[in-house]
């Protein structure tokens, strides 16, 4: 019997398994399909202070083994997550929830973070510093290690829930960003958000997405995650939550061995509804297959130091 | 809706452009008439949304327009190869609203889900009337499958090659009718929303990423605030829908 068990921030999770934000709502499209507590957790919707309708459609375009969305944070506001989805939540999902958060400025993040912080059920807060289809906000916070480690500064002084800073792969070096999140006080990274991409329209001869550029996932990235996890892992001594085009329990051990605690399941879970359970559900036999009796002992397994 | 793996009974073209797909499939899922599938296309990342334009208790029928990469690769699919489906998404259009004598409107591709609507009308007893509206005359299809039902069915066309000459509106505003359901293009639903006289239901289209409401690639603005074109649509409320 293999032991799929993690720990986060000082918080067990039965594996490491998590539905990423944007990907899987506030859980309840999937809990009509299966069981979601099988997962490990999941990453809620990115929250924002007010309201957000998001970008113009169309916001989705099909490329290469992945996909590129301009959706735009839609969200309906921090004060709605917690009056409607939070105690819908709690109906259907009994772990800690991962609570994702955006915000277009400073004070934005705080504000959020300050008004979900009473909320039991939330364990770990993923400060998404690096939404590629949002103007003004988003990942100008991810790309300057200046404006990152402000963000989480500011995010750190108001809860001692932990903090996960989730980056954006669009940046010259990733480490930079990550150390300076880890010495601003941020108790784990988690990365890659989406790849800035485009594509053009033959017919209109424009660009296809109404925002122009969007973010692309899929498992065409899943190499540029592994590599900037790996660099990360280097890079700091938090916790690194690993994600970008996770499609099978093989990908999960793969970004284990770059360094990867937990692992985030993105587009998958919109081309395969069941794809997050699946994961779940293989990891065991594959863990056997490669001779892992304890998840835990290979995080970072493949670094020679 | 149902995950399943769905073999290919008939793929064939019905104009140069719009095709005809049979598939064999448990559609138990399948709650109501404007409810659409997404299917798995081999070579291809996302699935594509197609509307139901038939159902019985074991198969499915879709017709599709090729207006892309995805649709172009689909009419090479041979009978005997096995799509995975998602079947019975979205709300479809709601039949209790229709009054005695219904009007149905279809716009080029949008005629579809009217035939499935039109035969679930039939059933409890209503009178629905057609209109099928094309730009020529080698563009028409299913009016034959329509005419079969015993329903009046009046076709336009743009060139007035066939049918009345000109739009869908240059019949509707003639006739008399106790609600109305439509798919189509943009510029008919607007042209449709001028000329009704009775409330009714417009199905919509978006570039999807899901198909079920997770991930909020279709989102519209409506009335309502913000609505998902595939899980709280794509049929929505004339009275919802921000022009």
């Amino acid at each position: 019997m293999v032991n799929t068990q993690v720990s986060l921030c000082g918080v067990t999770l039965d594996n490491p398994v998590i539905p990423a934000s944007g990907t899987f709502g506030f859980g309840q499209e999937f809990a009509q399909l299966y069981d979601i507590n099988c997962l490990g957790s999941f990453s809620f919707k990115g929250t924002t202070l007010h309201p957000r309708f998001g970008n113009p459609t169309p916001r989705i375009a099909e490329c290469p083994s992945g996909m590129l969305n301009a959706v735009g944070l839609q969200n309906p506001g921090v004060d709605h997550v917690l009056a409607e989805e939070l105690p819908a939540l709690k109906q259907i999902f009994h772990k800690p929830v991962m609570a994702n958060v955006s915000g277009f400025s400073v004070d934005e993040y705080v504000q959020v973070v300050e008004k979900l912080d009473a909320e039991e059920q939330i364990g770990w807060f993923e400060i998404n510093i690096s939404c590629p289809n949002v103007h003004g906000g988003g990942m100008s916070f991810g790309t300057c290690p200046d404006a990152a480690a402000e963000v989480t500064r500011a995010v750190r002084a108001v809860t001692k829930k932990p903090v996960i800073l989730k980056l954006s792969p669009n940046v010259t070096d990733i480490a930079a960003i990550a150390k300076a999140c880890e010495d601003a006080g941020a108790d784990g990274i988690s990365l890659i958000n989406t790849l800035l991409g485009m594509r053009m329209n033959l017919r209109t001869r424009k660009p296809l997405l109404a925002n122009v550029t969007g973010g692309y996932s899929g498992p065409a990235v899943f190499p540029v995650a592994v590599r900037m996890v790996y660099q990360v892992y280097e890079a700091v001594k938090i916790p690194v939550v690993g994600m970008g085009g996770v499609s099978s329990a093989e990908d999960v051990l793969e970004l284990m061995l770059a360094g990867a605690t937990a692992v985030e399941v993105g587009a998958a879970n919109l081309v395969d509804p069941y794809a997050s359970k699946k994961i779940v559900e293989t990891l065991p036999q594959v863990m056997e297959q490669y001779g892992i009796e304890r998840l835990a002992d290979i995080i970072g397994a493949g670094h020679s130091k | 809706m149902h995950q399943q793996l769905c073999r290919v009974l008939q793929n064939a073209a019905l104009t140069d452009a719009v095709w005809q797909m049979r598939l064999e499939a448990d559609a138990a899922s399948v709650t109501a008439p404007g409810q659409f599938v997404e299917l798995k296309l081999p070579g291809f990342y996302l699935r594509r949304p197609i509307s139901i334009c038939d159902w019985d208790g074991e198969s499915l029928t879709l017709l599709y327009k090729v207006v892309g990469h995805g649709t172009d690769a689909m009419t090479r699919i041979r009978p005997g190869h096995h799509l995975d489906a998602l079947v019975g998404l979205g709300n479809g259009y709601d039949l209790t609203k229709s009054g005695d004598a219904p009007l149905l409107i279809g716009g080029g591709v949008g005629v579809p889900p009217l035939y499935g609507l039109c035969k679930a009308l039939l059933r409890q007893g209503k009178h629905p009337a057609v209109i099928l509206g094309f730009n020529t005359k080698d563009e028409i299809f299913y009016e034959a499958e329509f005419r079969a039902l015993g329903v009046p069915v009046h076709i336009t066309t743009v060139d007035g090659s066939c049918g009345t000459k000109g739009f869908v509106t240059d019949v509707m505003k003639d006739l008399s009718y106790t609600y109305f359901y439509t798919c189509g293009p943009g510029p008919m639903f607007r042209a449709i929303e001028k000329t009704a006289q009775t409330s009714g239901q417009y199905s919509f289209e978006e570039r999807m990423g899901c198909g079920f409401g997770a991930c909020m690639g279709c989102s519209i603005e409506t009335k309502l605030g913000a609505r998902r074109v595939c899980k709280d649509g794509p049929v929505f409320e004339r009275e919802a829908i921000l022009w």
